[in-house]
C-alpha cells in the first residue's frame, strides 16, 4: 500500500509505480479507475489547492512589493508626482538629471568606498574572531567571555550605535580624551565633522556594527569542518597556514560568498547610520545613494527624480542579487 | 479519492482562498472608515505635534472647552512628534485625506499651498464675519491666507553668566564687536571651553535659520528682495564674513559641521560654551539638566551703531484648514477658538511661548523669570523669520549650509560661496 499512499500524498503517480501497483493487488487498481471517473470540479480543486495556499504570500508580495516597485518605476518617468496633481510624462528626463548631478556621482563613489571597505573588513574581522573563538588554544570560559564581547555590537540597534559613536567621537568625547592623554594629539579631532575623516569614521562605525554577523555565521561554519580533513593535512605535513588556505577557506567558501553578496546589498543600502551620524555632510563627503535619494524626496519633494534615483539603485542591487541567486542555484 | 477526502480538500481550498481574500480586504479597508458625522454631531480632526510638547491632557482640556462652547462639534486629536506629523500631512495632502484642521510649520506652508492642500483662510474669515485685526500675523502665499501663527517661540541669545564673569565680561554683548570680544575671552579660558556654538548639521539644517540668518535679521537686514533670494546682498555678506571671522579666531565650538540643535543645547548646558542662540522653550530643559548653571538671555547682538528695530528669530505653531475638509465652517470655528484672546493667552502660557493674538498676554506668574524678560525683548523688537512661507524651506537651509561649511573650511571665499548659494536658491524657486 505504500506506493498508493505516496501517490495520493504527492498528487501524481509515475507509470512505473502504477504498473507495479496493478501487478500487486486489485485494491491498488481501484484508485486508478476512480481517478478516471473523478468529476471535473474535484480535479480542479485538487489542482488549485497549492495555489490557494500560496495565494496569501503571493498577494502580500504583489501588494507590498511588486505594485510599489512598478509605481516607483512609473513615477520616475513623470515630471513630478504626489505634489503635482496632474503629472506629465517626461521620458528619461529625470534619469538624465540624476546622472548628470555631480552630487549623485559623489554619492556613488562614497557608497562604493563605504561598501567595499566595510564588507572586506567585516569578512576579515569576522573570520579572525571566529577562528579565535574556534581555537582549542583558548579556554572555554575565555571563549564564552569573548563570544559575548564580540557579539555585543550586533545586539545594538542602529539608533543606539549612532548616538554611542557620536558621543565617543565628539571633539570632547572619550576617544579624543584618550588620544590627548596619550599625547597623540594636542586638541580634539573632529572625526565626524571634518571632511578629511568623516567618511573613514562612518565606515569604521559600520564595520564595528556589522562584523559580529560574519563572526557568528563563520563560527558555525568552522565548527562544521570535519576534523579528519585537518588530520589528513597534518599527516601530509601541511603547515598551519597551508591548513587554513587549503582546508578552512575552501570549506567556508560557500558561506563567505553568500555572506559577502548579502552584505554588499545591505551595506550599499545603509541609510539610518549615515543619516543619524553625519546626515551626508560635511559638504557631501559622506553622502550615500540612500541619503541622496531621501533628500530628493523628503527635503526637495522631487518625488519623480527621487524615484529615478531609486530605480538606478534598484538596478545596481539587482545585478548583485542576480549573482547571489546564481550562486545559490549552483550550490543547490 | 473518497468523498470525504474530496470534501476535506475542497474545504481547505476554500479556507485558504478565504484567508487570501481576508488579507486583501484587510489591506484595502481601514482608511477613511471613520465617519465624520455621527448622531448629528460633526467630528473634525486636528492633526498637530503640539499635544506631546504640552503638559499632559492640556490640549484635550482646551478641546473639551471648545466642544462645550460649540455643541454638535467634536474634535479628534491626531498627535505625533514633529517629523511624523509633517510626513503624515504630506501623505494626507497627496491622497486628499488631510485632517480638517492642521498644525503647520511656516517652512511647510508654501509646499502645501503649491499642492492646493490648504483652504484660503481669508474666505473662511469672511464667511464667518471674523475681524482679523487681533491677529499678530498671517502667512499668505499667492495672495491667499494659508496659515495663522497660533503661538511663537523666540530665539534670543543665551549667555553663561559664570563663564562670562570668569572671562571678565560683565554684561551680555549687544553688538557684534562686544560679542566677538566676549567669545574670544571665554575661549581663552581654555579647558575645552568655546565662546559660541554653531550647529550646522545637514541632517537638520535649521541652524542656518536660527543661528546664522538671525545675525542678518537682528541688524534689520534681509536675505530676500521682492520675495526672491538675495543672499549676495551686503546684509548677508556682512553676517557671513563676521561668522567666518569668529571661526578663524577659533571661538566656535568644534564639531560644528555635524552638530544639531540638541547638541548645541547640551554643549551650553554642560558649561562648555559661553553663548548660544536658542529657543526659549529649552529653558526648562537646561534648568532640569543642570540646575547649577546660571545663565541670562538677551537680544541677539546687532551691527555696531545699529539703532533700528531688532529682528528676533522665531518659530511658530501655525494653524491651517485643509482644502479637502468637508466641514470648513466648523474647522474655522476651532481656529477662531484657538486664536481668541482667552484661549490664546492660556495656550501661550502652557507652551511657554508668545501669543499670536495681539491682545493676549501670557501668565508669567508661575513661569521662569526669564520668560518675562524674553517677552520684553520680544515686545521691543520684531519677530523675524524670512524662511516662513518660502518653497522647500528646509532644502534652502541645507543648500546654504553646504556653502557655509565650505566657506568656513576655507574651500571657497565668502563671495563665491554666497554666489553659489544664490544660484542654488534661485534654482529651487
Amino acid at each position: 500500500m505504500a506506493p498508493l499512499t505516496e501517490r495520493d500524498g504527492r498528487g501524481a503517480a509515475t507509470p512505473h509505480r502504477k504498473a507495479s501497483a496493478v501487478a500487486s493487488t486489485n485494491t491498488v487498481v481501484r484508485p486508478v479507475s476512480t481517478k478516471r471517473s473523478t468529476p471535473g470540479w474535484a480535479t480542479t480543486a485538487r489542482r488549485l489547492t497549492p495555489y490557494a495556499f500560496l495565494s496569501p504570500t503571493v498577494i502580500v508580495m504583489l501588494v507590498l512589493m511588486l505594485i510599489p516597485v512598478i509605481m516607483v518605476i512609473g513615477y520616475s518617468f513623470m515630471d513630478n508626482v504626489i505634489t503635482n496633481k496632474f503629472p506629465v510624462f517626461v521620458g528619461i528626463d529625470n534619469y538624465v538629471e540624476v546622472l548628470s548631478d555631480p552630487v549623485f556621482r559623489t554619492a556613488t563613489g562614497n557608497t562604493l568606498f563605504f561598501t567595499l571597505v566595510s564588507v572586506a573588513a567585516h569578512l576579515l574581522l569576522g573570520l579572525g574572531f571566529a577562528m579565535l573563538l574556534n581555537s582549542p588554544l583558548v579556554g572555554n570560559v575565555t571563549k564564552a567571555l569573548f563570544r559575548v564581547v564580540y557579539i555585543l555590537p550586533w545586539l545594538f540597534t542602529v539608533a543606539i550605535i549612532a548616538v554611542l559613536w557620536r558621543l565617543m567621537l565628539n571633539p570632547n568625547g572619550v576617544i579624543n580624551y584618550i588620544l590627548i592623554s596619550l599625547g597623540l594629539t594636542d586638541k580634539g579631532i573632529e572625526w565626524l565633522s571634518s571632511p578629511d575623516t568623516a567618511l573613514l569614521a562612518v565606515t569604521f562605525i559600520n564595520i564595528w556594527a556589522g562584523y559580529s554577523f560574519y563572526m557568528v555565521t563563520l563560527l558555525a561554519g568552522l565548527q562544521g569542518v570535519p576534523a579528519d580533513l585537518y588530520e589528513a593535512a597534518r599527516v601530509d605535513g601541511a603547515s598551519a597556514f597551508q591548513r587554513f588556505w587549503n582546508v578552512t577557506l575552501p570549506q567556508l567558501k560557500p558561506i563567505i560568498i553568500s555572506m559577502s553578496v548579502l552584505d554588499i546589498i545591505w551595506t550599499s543600502q545603509q541609510f539610518a547610520l549615515i543619516w543619524m551620524t553625519t546626515g551626508g555632510g560635511p559638504v557631501n563627503v559622506t553622502e550615500m545613494l540612500s541619503t541622496y535619494t531621501y533628500k530628493l524626496a523628503f527635503s526637495r519633494y522631487e518625488f519623480s527624480v527621487a524615484s529615478a534615483s531609486a530605480v538606478l539603485i534598484l538596478l545596481l542591487t539587482m545585478v548583485l542579487a542576480f549573482f547571489y541567486v546564481r550562486h545559490q542555484k549552483a550550490r543547490d | 479519492m473518497s468523498k470525504e477526502a474530496r470534501f476535506r480538500r475542497g474545504i481547505t481550498t476554500a479556507v485558504a482562498a478565504a484567508a487570501a481574500l481576508t488579507l486583501v480586504t484587510g489591506c484595502s479597508s481601514g482608511a477613511g472608515s471613520d465617519d465624520s458625522t455621527s448622531g448629528g454631531d460633526v467630528t473634525i480632526e486636528l492633526a498637530q505635534w503640539w499635544e506631546p510638547e504640552l503638559p499632559d491632557g492640556a490640549l484635550r482640556t482646551l478641546m473639551d472647552t471648545f466642544e462645550s462652547e460649540n455643541p454638535g462639534i467634536k474634535v479628534k486629536l491626531l498627535s505625533g512628534p514633529y517629523a511624523s506629523t509633517k510626513e503624515q500631512l504630506f501623505a494626507g495632502a497627496a491622497a486628499g485625506t488631510m485632517s480638517d484642521v492642521v498644525g503647520l510649520d511656516g517652512a511647510w506652508v508654501s509646499d502645501f499651498a503649491k499642492q492646493g492642500a490648504l483652504a484660503d483662510l481669508s474666505t473662511l474669515m469672511k464667511d464667518a464675519n471674523y475681524d482679523d485685526s487681533e491677529l499678530a500675523s498671517t502667512i499668505e502665499v499667492d495672495g491667499k491666507t494659508q496659515m495663522i501663527p497660533v503661538v511663537n517661540f523666540v530665539y534670543p541669545l543665551f549667555t553663561n553668566d559664570d563663564l562670562l564673569a570668569k572671562a571678565g565680561i560683565t554684561a551680555p554683548p549687544s553688538t557684534r564687536t562686544e560679542f566677538e570680544t566676549a567669545a574670544k575671552a571665554v575661549t581663552a579660558l581654555g579647558d575645552n571651553t568655546s565662546g559660541w556654538v554653531l550647529p550646522l548639521s545637514s541632517e537638520a539644517p535649521n541652524g542656518i535659520q536660527n543661528d546664522v540668518m538671525s545675525w542678518v535679521w537682528s541688524s534689520g537686514g534681509t536675505m530676500l528682495k521682492d520675495g526672491k533670494p538675495d543672499v549676495t546682498n551686503d546684509d548677508v555678506t556682512s553676517a557671513v564674513e563676521y561668522i567666518k571671522g569668529l571661526n578663524d579666531d577659533g571661538v566656535i565650538a568644534p564639531g560644528s559641521a555635524t552638530m544639531k540643535e540638541q547638541d548645541k543645547v547640551e554643549e551650553f548646558t554642560n558649561g562648555r560654551v559661553g553663548m548660544m542662540i536658542d529657543s526659549l522653550s529649552h529653558i526648562d530643559l537646561i534648568r532640569t539638566s543642570n540646575p547649577d548653571l546660571k545663565f541670562s538671555i538677551s537680544a541677539i547682538p546687532a551691527e555696531d551703531g545699529f539703532s533700528g528695530e531688532r529682528g528676533i528669530p522665531y518659530a511658530s505653531w501655525g494653524i491651517g484648514v485643509s482644502a479637502s475638509s468637508k466641514h470648513p465652517a466648523e474647522s474655522w470655528k476651532l481656529v477662531q477658538f484657538l486664536m481668541s484672546e482667552k484661549t490664546n493667552s492660556e495656550l501661550s502660557t502652557l507652551a511657554n511661548a508668545f501669543p499670536g493674538n495681539t491682545k493676549s498676554v501670557p501668565d508669567f506668574s508661575s513661569s521662569d523669570p526669564l520668560f518675562k524678560e524674553a517677552f520684553d525683548i520680544y515686545s521691543e523688537g520684531k519677530p523675524a523669520n524670512e524662511f516662513v512661507g518660502l518653497p522647500v524651506a528646509e532644502q534652502l537651509m541645507r543648500l546654504f549650509d553646504e556653502q557655509l561649511q565650505a566657506i568656513l573650511q576655507g574651500d571657497e571665499s565668502v563671495d563665491d560661496g554666497l554666489k553659489k548659494a544664490q544660484d542654488a536658491w534661485v534654482g529651487e524657486f
